[in-house]
């Protein structure tokens, strides 16, 4: 467990902001609409993840949330108010977001990358003060690198890096936080361990949590919410347990598969059924999977 | 997972690392300072008639003979005025493009608009028969132009950094090809006049054109200053720093046009020197090694740099007086090779 110390005469209750709702939302690239008219709830307080198939648009939609990328249509409101007309900064006041990428410049050190989270609560002439640096500090031990705190972030491997800008983005001190696959390039400890840490988060400080997930088995387990798309829509949402059966993952990814409850936590566990490789050895003639639908 | 706070009386490692890096910036700074101070001695001192360090400080306020206080004064002081103020221009310019761009190769220089500089005060000169604050006009209006062209061709939805300085590099050929065909097709005499607008010297600079470069530059800077707290967001990228609240085109734009004001401002007074703003911001970066802009090191860098060439220049230590740019050119290209060979061997490791 991590510890994070509770300040509540610091900040407001962590659910107050309410849920990040989608309303007739559309959002394209070069004049080729990716999502169009799209309504989503995403419910404060909780974690969802969102799944689907390449270029199914569920990287575009939480760009289009955080507003990485305009809307072409349509408007994205957090408990009353309006995020798309809000002030840059002050909407980073309530939402952060980990973009898929992150690079860090040359040079700069662990406690200074999870500093610059610190911006949207400077003024403009950005004087760092101790509440800043003790914010830092809690982001730092909340994601168990604080002992990296003078270490260059180019130095660190995969899965600290990741962490690292976890802790940046817990510094911002949000409402709600969006990842866009924030496990991509961890091995299957490191994701694990990184899911169990936004676990935390949500369970310690009420934040929603919001995240685009490639891998479908972890988003069941990790999720209470699973917002399932494809082709720009939203083709199902409930928990994972409600939404996860073998006909959904047919019907979005087009994969024939087997859902069998996850020997561990109970939640749906797709088993990917594929050509080759039966248990008892066996090949469907035509190539094609054996597997009733 | 499982972390223990430190005991209360322990200094948590943000506020000691924090405190490390003002040490590290004080130290830089005052080093260059010193530096500077002493290379500024050096250049009241020598010159075509030899001055002792005490004499030429003191003509430098106002005490000693018609002959020194001439020599100091409206001699040697303004040189090194420009060289100081231009200096500090380029570097301040090349920070800025460098880290707006997350580029280190995008300077001025290789983007072009120090050339559109040169094409413009050569096209006053030789085709307007302009002289004197009309040809700094013309340089500046140069500069404007080609990062404008540049600024036209690469927007897409947004600017990108990799297109902006592959844009910047052929405006960059464009503008040397239209300056040699000016110079080859002018005469022979008007063209020796022009060269200096492709090369760059300080030498000539008094009166008011350096006063305009040195309240151009003071306004410049207090915009700088200003806007310089996009900058530490912005080299996270552009999805980190709109993430964090920072309003990214506007920074962008803002940031470049006072980068490409404080390049033309410098050009049309002193014209082109070559890889000062490529050079200073890289040297300051690396002093400070904090990921950081290096925006205010990068201006010292920037003076200490033209100040050292200008001597070398003024007393021909290369065996015969030459322009200053010529001298920023030599120490300039090799560094450019190392950055390259040395970038190279960092991104593979």
């Amino acid at each position: 467990m991590i510890d994070i110390p509770h300040r509540p005469d610091v900040r407001p209750a962590p659910t107050a902001a309410g849920a990040l709702v989608a309303h007739g939302v559309s959002i394209g690239y070069d004049g080729h609409r990716v999502i169009d008219g799209l309504d989503l709830t995403l419910p404060a307080g909780k974690v969802t993840a969102v799944v689907g198939p390449n270029a199914c648009g569920k990287s575009t939609l939480l760009r289009g949330l955080a507003r990485l990328h305009p809307l072409e249509a349509g408007r994205v409101t957090l408990g009353d108010r309006d995020v798309t007309s809000m002030p840059r900064k002050e909407l980073a006041r309530s939402v952060g977001v980990l973009p898929q990428t992150s690079v860090a410049p040359d040079g700069v050190r662990v406690a200074e990358l999870v500093g610059r989270g610190r911006y949207p609560h400077q003024g403009w002439f950005g004087r760092h003060s101790s509440d800043d640096d003790a914010v830092v500090l809690r982001s730092l031990e909340a994601t168990g690198v604080a002992d990296l705190a003078d270490r260059p972030v180019a130095e660190l491997s995969g899965g600290q890096r990741q962490r690292v800008w976890v802790a940046m983005v817990l510094a911002q001190e949000t409402d709600v936080v969006l990842l866009d696959e924030p496990t991509t390039f961890l091995d299957v400890a490191h994701q694990v361990e990184l899911l169990d840490l936004l676990t935390d988060l949500n369970a310690e400080r009420g934040t929603t949590v919001v995240m685009v997930l490639h891998e479908l088995n972890l988003a069941a387990r990790y999720a209470d919410h699973l917002v399932v798309m494809s082709a720009g829509r939203v083709v199902a949402e409930g928990s994972p347990a409600e939404v996860l059966d073998a006909r959904t993952v047919l019907d979005a990814f087009g994969l024939d598969a087997k859902v069998v409850p996850d020997p561990v936590a109970g939640t749906p566990l797709i088993v990917p059924v594929g050509r080759h490789r039966r248990a008892d050895g066996s090949l469907a003639p035509d190539g094609s999977a054996e597997h009733g639908r | 997972m499982t972390t223990t706070l430190p005991p209360a009386t322990a200094v948590s490692p943000v506020v000691r690392l924090r405190a490390r890096r003002r040490r590290r910036r004080t130290l830089v700074l005052g080093v260059l300072a010193v530096v500077i101070v002493a290379l500024a001695a050096l250049a009241l001192t020598l010159g075509a008639a030899s001055l002792s360090p005490g004499r030429a400080l003191l003509a430098a306020v106002g005490v000693g003979d018609d002959g020194d206080l001439f020599i100091v004064q409206r001699l040697r002081l303004p040189r090194l005025a420009a060289a100081l103020l231009a200096g500090a221009a380029f570097g301040l310019a090349g920070a800025l493009f460098q880290s707006t761009l997350r580029n280190p190769l995008a300077s001025p220089d290789i983007l072009g608009i120090a050339t559109g500089a040169s094409v413009g005060a050569v096209y006053a000169m030789l085709g307007l028969g302009l002289t004197g604050l009309a040809v700094s006009a013309g340089a500046f209006g140069g500069a404007a132009v080609i990062a404008l062209l540049i600024w036209f061709f690469a927007w897409r939805q947004g600017l990108h950094s990799i297109r902006f300085v592959l844009v910047g590099v052929g405006f960059a050929y464009l503008a040397s090809s239209v300056l040699a065909w000016m110079l080859a097709s002018a005469d022979q005499r008007d063209a020796a006049s022009a060269l200096v607008w492709t090369v760059g010297s300080v030498a000539d600079v008094r009166g008011t054109p350096l006063v305009v470069l040195g309240l151009g530059l003071a306004a410049l800077a207090l915009v700088v200053a200003l806007i310089s707290r996009w900058q530490a967001p912005l080299a996270l990228g552009d999805d980190h720093a709109r993430g964090l609240g920072v309003p990214t085109d506007a920074a962008r734009i803002g940031s470049l046009l006072a980068a490409v004001g404080l390049v033309a401002l410098a050009t049309s007074v002193v014209g082109p020197l070559a890889f000062v703003a490529l050079v200073a911001p890289a040297i300051a970066r690396r002093l400070l090694d904090d990921g950081g802009p290096a925006l205010s090191v990068s201006v010292a860098t920037g003076a200490t740099l033209v100040l050292a060439a200008d001597i070398v220049a003024e007393n021909g230590l290369l065996g015969v007086a030459a322009p200053t740019g010529i001298v920023t050119g030599l120490v300039g290209a090799p560094y450019l090779l190392w950055l390259l060979a040395t970038h190279e061997k960092r991104t593979r490791a």
